[in-house]
């Protein structure tokens, strides 16, 4: 709590001596976690709220002698607990309007008394004035979080009661804390122009001088070495207030602190803003700043407001600057006016420009800067470079085009419909990321000047010295995301995608081997997306050079892990040309070298549609591109690192119904077989998830039987180690046991023993596979045998949904069998069956309703076993009010099996089945009698058959 | 003239012949091609000499305009290479020798045509003085910068970390071939000195029509 409270809390300033708590969302918040606390306190932790404190907890409160009722002596307005500590002290004394409390007990009980007076009761008391104020450990937050001082010595060991609400505590406030405590290069850059507009003479001076101790401003904004920007510190101000020492002071994310003026050490508590920091520091300050006409009083308040905006003024702040001196970009104000005039709620779907304006708006000025450089020096280099310029020439030129036809790309723009076109089946891998680089390593180590200067040259040389660097920047470890984040931060992404729009193919290729390391990072993807990277990489796939066409296929394998990179690389025609890539010949024994490029660009071509299929939409264009028939031709390359792609790419695509045909259709079964026999690991499991996701059809179901499939299918099941592999591989079987042919006792006695201890998605699927496999007699038989009677019904428990549906068919299967009926009698699976009709899931409802009607069948004494199930009966009459049918068939169904005992007949009559069966009879049996499904046609007129022989019976009953 | 032509023609054919016998990756008929346009550049020569070839400025010209070269010091040195003679010309024999490795040469060749065109001195290494002195002019010099070479110095380092594997500061032909083999693209660490692929395709082209 100690730590919650000094660090989450906001205090106002201590100047007075006491604190006082803010009104503010974070403190409204954690005073309710502590008061809930509090309340909750003796009745959980009986034990600990007895003991007594060293020092009382002491505030003056609004309670009076009246509020208190028994176990209190009242005499006059002062009032005592009659509860006392060995040496007969009072545990609460109460004299107007000061109160003191010895234990956590008598604090309960306080709140409780208060009823609406509780949080003001609990602010006070965390307020509270030290009762010796010589004393500082005694102020009640500190006895709170000093633990010798509230408990007995031996007692310490139960505060961890008290440590566990503070780490609650913290993780509560933290997500305000980190939107509302963290400063921005912009937010600061604000408040300074703010604060120097107040250092003009006259009456309204509020300070005397407001001054950056560094005129050098990085491009992301701070004014700090780049090896403090990695802690998070953005700038330091030296600010003159009129009537104390100049403040030394820095800005960091994490609130402004003052310093030792020639230290970075922090010598004063951390504020939120600079202005909260002179209101403490300055009294003049605190006075005069009220006074101003500007609205600044109201800022600590609408902080939130004021990060809103942030985005926005970062987003124009940095373009504008470098108007400043360059005016020439007609592009980049449009660009800038058409980010004014969005509406204000499509701002927020843009969180990748916040960061994009930190750290990449940079070569903008550095562009413009270099331009205006070189036309200084262009006339001295115009005759005899005029070739070797060109490159340089385009990399800064094609900025601002860049940029404006970046504009239309960013979401909430062009996009419309198609933004919300992707597939359930994808996994949106990295929509977010964080911000700032984790600040784990404490120093810049040497990469990042290193890269920092390659960068130079790449912006500024020639086709040798950029390809020299290039290659020099391969050396370095790209797969850390220190030089990942170092190539981003100095600008190094625009100039190697700009490098991609020059006709230079030694640069193209070099820049795409790095960029297809660095796009492993998701930020990089992210940056790489957002500066139009995609369009150009898509262009060069036409190119005839294969390596270019190899390269930018693997890189945009890379970007496309994201919902928006992939819909981009759709729009400008990417499917289609990787799709063009995949046509090569790879079967042939012997390959020229000219051929094994043509395989590699084949490959690439399938793993940047392998990343692109995760969208609906692209799974769609690859077939009308006619990628389906490539495909399958592909896939009978000997090579398993073609092969994963492929059937990667085919068994994400299998989602579809078009392609789980052409699958079939084109005999891709067969080849798909013969991978599951291979020994990667990587391609079995696709191989085996396509089958899964086909399998839904018998013909399919009857060809992976054909080629011999269920064999392997079953062998890989001793894979137990490797679960991806093991979930996608009960998957397939799972889907091919609904054809009876394809169950055998091998793989049932296999199956079994996977019924404990596996991952959920395991379990669904081998589960799965038992409950089609039970629906043959022999198999049931076999899987009591093989001990699987007694996992499953232990899975009834469970709480995945997907798996109690597949658990409670695979019981309702066994239940079948008399044998295995009184094993799952035995284990009370009825009961637990009944249990799950309370699932709020219909499905889970329904097929527990399914299960139950073999048990109430195959059960000895069922009547009885039902009536012992309290308020069983009741329930199970209460889901006709269902909507779902299903639900409603299976409870029918149900219902028909119970009323055949002809006391729980007069039971369900009592609960008004009769009237609410009539009522379905109506509405819906009569649909269901005339549906197609076999099961439900039979369900529903054995309901109706139901209802005639209850009315019968009430007829009997009444007249009889 | 028909005679004339029909004789040359014969020449050409036989000229053809031994040649494509002689250099590797041309046939009989690219080589007559080539002996063609060969002639053709030739002709227009004014100082014609039979049993010369291509001056310096002619070859010059045609590595600018065909080849896209830029470089004026590495265009000398290509001139260096093809002329193997060291007469000043290119004569037919050295221009068919010198384009078998611009446009069909294997890596090995070109790794070896390389080294030789940056070896300027010819000692069998590449030294940094030779490095400094080809790539002077590949950086856009900051005039803020206290020393204007230091940009130059420094890429010089970093190719020299690059591709010196036995450390002795120079750049042997073992060292040069093992950077080139590990990176392709180091083939032309030094300066343009061969036609781009896209170049070469265009030629390809040329010559089938």
């Amino acid at each position: 709590m100690g730590v919650a409270l000094t660090r989450a809390a906001q205090w106002t300033t201590a100047s007075s001596g006491t604190g006082k708590l803010e009104i503010t969302p974070v403190n409204e918040s954690l005073l309710k976690e502590i008061l809930e606390f509090v309340e909750q306190f003796s009745s959980r932790h009986p034990q600990e709220a007895k003991h007594v404190f060293k020092e009382p907890l002491q505030w003056t409160t609004s309670l009076e002698a009246s509020d208190f009722k028994t176990e209190y002596d009242i005499s006059g307005p002062a009032v005592k607990s009659q509860e006392t500590d060995r040496d007969g002290h009072p545990m609460l004394q109460l004299t107007p309007p000061s109160i003191s409390v010895h234990s956590f007990s008598q604090l309960s009980k306080i709140v409780q008394l208060a009823t609406d007076k509780k949080l003001k009761e609990v602010r006070a008391c965390l307020e509270g004035k030290p009762c010796q104020p010589q004393n500082e450990t005694l102020h009640p937050i500190c006895i709170l979080n000093s633990q010798s001082c509230i408990l007995p010595i031996s007692h310490r060991h139960h505060l961890f009661v008290l440590l566990q609400l503070d780490t609650q505590l913290l993780s509560n406030s933290l997500k305000q804390i980190s939107q509302e405590v963290r400063l921005s290069p912009a937010a600061v850059k604000n408040d300074v122009e703010l604060l120097k507009s107040f250092c003009s003479e006259g009456e309204k001076r509020v300070l005397t001088s407001v001054q950056y101790t560094s005129d050098y401003e990085f491009t992301n904004g701070c004014r700090t070495p780049p090896w403090r920007q990695v802690h998070g510190e953005i700038c330091y101000l030296v600010i003159k207030p009129c009537d104390t020492q100049p403040l030394h002071i820095t800005c960091s994310t994490a609130g402004v602190f003052l310093n030792g003026e020639n230290a970075y050490d922090r010598t004063s508590d951390v504020y939120r803003d600079l202005v909260t920091l002179l209101k403490s520091k300055s009294p003049h300050f605190a006075e005069n700043i009220n006074k101003q006409d500007f609205a600044v009083q109201e800022e600590p308040p609408t902080q939130k407001v004021q990060h809103v905006e942030l985005v926005d003024a970062e987003e124009q702040g940095q373009p504008q600057r470098s108007y400043e001196h360059q005016e020439k970009n007609v592009h980049e104000k449009a660009r800038q006016q058409l980010v004014q005039n969005k509406p204000g709620g499509k701002k927020k779907l843009e969180p990748s420009l916040k960061w994009k304006n930190l750290g990449l708006a940079s070569p903008y000025d550095e562009a413009d800067d270099k331009k205006s450089k070189k036309n200084a020096v262009s006339e001295k280099f115009a005759e005899a470079q005029e070739k070797m310029q060109k490159k340089a020439d385009v990399s800064v030129s094609s900025l601002p085009g860049r940029q404006s036809s970046n504009k239309t790309k960013t979401p909430g723009g062009v996009g419309g419909a198609d933004d919300f076109s992707e597939s359930s089946s994808e996994s949106e891998e990295d929509e977010e990321q964080p911000e700032r680089r984790t600040e784990s390593n404490t120093d810049l180590p040497s990469e990042y000047w290193q890269i920092q200067k390659l960068v130079k040259y790449l912006k500024g040389g020639n086709q040798t010295a950029t390809v020299i660097a290039l290659c020099s920047m391969r050396d370095f470890n790209l797969a850390q995301e220190t030089c990942q984040l170092a190539i981003r931060d100095v600008g190094g992404l625009e100039v190697l995608i700009n490098l991609l729009d020059t006709e230079e193919i030694k640069c193209k290729i070099g820049s795409l081997k790095i960029l297809k390391e660095i796009s492993r990072n998701s930020q990089i993807r992210r940056a790489i997306a957002d500066l139009g990277g995609l369009q150009t990489m898509v262009k060069i796939l036409d190119s005839p050079d294969k390596d270019l066409k190899y390269l930018a296929a693997e890189t945009i394998a890379n970007v496309a892990k994201f919902r928006r990179a992939r819909r981009t690389v759709r729009q400008h025609g990417g499917i289609m040309r990787l799709v063009e890539l995949l046509d090569c010949v790879p079967d042939s024994a012997a390959l020229t070298e000219e051929q094994e490029k043509d395989v590699e660009v084949a490959r690439c071509g399938a793993l940047a549609l392998w990343s692109c299929s995760k969208s609906t939409r692209n799974k769609e264009a690859i077939r009308k591109a006619g990628g389906i028939p490539l495909l399958a031709r592909l896939l009978k390359s000997p090579h398993e690192n073609m092969l994963i792609p492929v059937v990667g790419t085919l068994q994400e695509c299998a989602s579809e119904r078009s392609y789980r045909i052409a699958i079939q259709t084109e005999g891709m079964i067969e080849d798909l077989v013969k991978n599951l026999n291979c020994d990667n690991h990587e391609l079995q499991m696709h191989c085996a998830s396509a089958i899964f996701k086909c399998a839904e059809d018998k013909r399919t179901r009857d060809l992976v039987r054909q080629c011999e499939g269920l064999q392997p299918l079953v062998t890989l099941l001793s894979q137990a180690d490797n679960k991806q592999l093991l979930a996608a591989t009960t998957g397939a079987i799972w889907k091919c046991s609904i054809s009876m042919e394809n169950v055998d006792y091998k793989a049932l006695e296999t199956l079994v023993g996977l019924l404990t201890d596996q991952p959920e998605e395991v379990l669904v699927n081998v589960v799965g596979a038992l409950g089609e496999g039970a629906q043959k007699p022999a198999n049931r038989a076999t899987i009591r045998k093989c001990g699987g009677i007694q996992p499953l019904v232990n899975l009834l428990t469970g709480t995945n949904q997907a798996l109690l549906v597949n658990v409670t068919k695979a019981v309702g299967a066994c239940a079948t069998e008399l044998e295995n009926m009184t094993i799952i009698d035995r284990l009370d699976g009825v009961r637990l069956l009944w249990s799950l009709l309370k699932n709020p899931n219909p499905d889970v409802q329904a097929s527990a309703a399914w299960a139950i009607c073999p048990c109430i069948e195959n059960a000895k004494d069922s009547g009885e076993m039902v009536r012992s199930f309290v308020g069983g009966l009741e329930l199970i009459v209460n889901l006709l009010k269902s909507t779902n049918k299903e639900v409603l068939a299976s409870v029918c169904a149900a219902i028909a099996k119970i009323a055949k005992d002809e006391e729980n007949l007069a039971v369900i009559t009592d609960h008004g089945v009769v009237p609410m069966l009539a009522k379905l009879t109506n509405t819906l049996l009569l649909g269901m009698m005339g549906s197609t499904d076999e099961v439900l046609q039979e369900a529903a007129a054995g309901c109706v058959a139901n209802i005639r022989r209850l009315a019968l019976a009430n007829e009997k009953a009444r007249y009889g | 003239m028909a005679e004339m032509s029909a004789m040359n023609r014969k020449l050409i054919q036989n000229l053809a012949e031994t040649l494509s016998k002689q250099v590797k990756h041309f046939n009989k008929t690219e080589a007559e091609c080539l002996i063609r346009l060969f002639n053709g550049l030739l002709g227009d020569q004014s100082d014609r000499r039979v049993g010369n070839g291509l001056d310096r400025g002619k070859f010059r010209n045609i590595l600018h305009n065909t080849f896209g070269m830029t470089d004026d010091m590495i265009m000398d040195r290509v001139f260096r290479a093809f002329d193997k003679d060291n007469d000043s010309y290119v004569s037919v024999k050295e221009w068919i020798e010198g384009l078998s490795i611009f446009l069909r040469g294997t890596l090995d060749e070109k790794i070896k045509y390389c080294f030789d065109v940056y070896d300027l001195n010819g000692d069998g290494y590449i030294s940094r003085e030779e490095m400094f002195h080809m790539l002077k002019n590949s950086l856009i010099r900051q005039p803020t910068e206290e020393d204007p070479d230091e940009g130059i110095k420094d890429l010089v380092e970093i190719t020299l970390k690059k591709m010196d594997h036995d450390h002795d500061s120079r750049l042997s032909y073992a060292d040069f071939e093992k950077a080139v083999r590990d990176e392709n693209l180091l083939l032309e660490a030094f300066g343009t000195c061969l036609p781009d692929a896209k170049v070469t395709i265009e030629v390809k082209i040329v010559k089938t029509v």
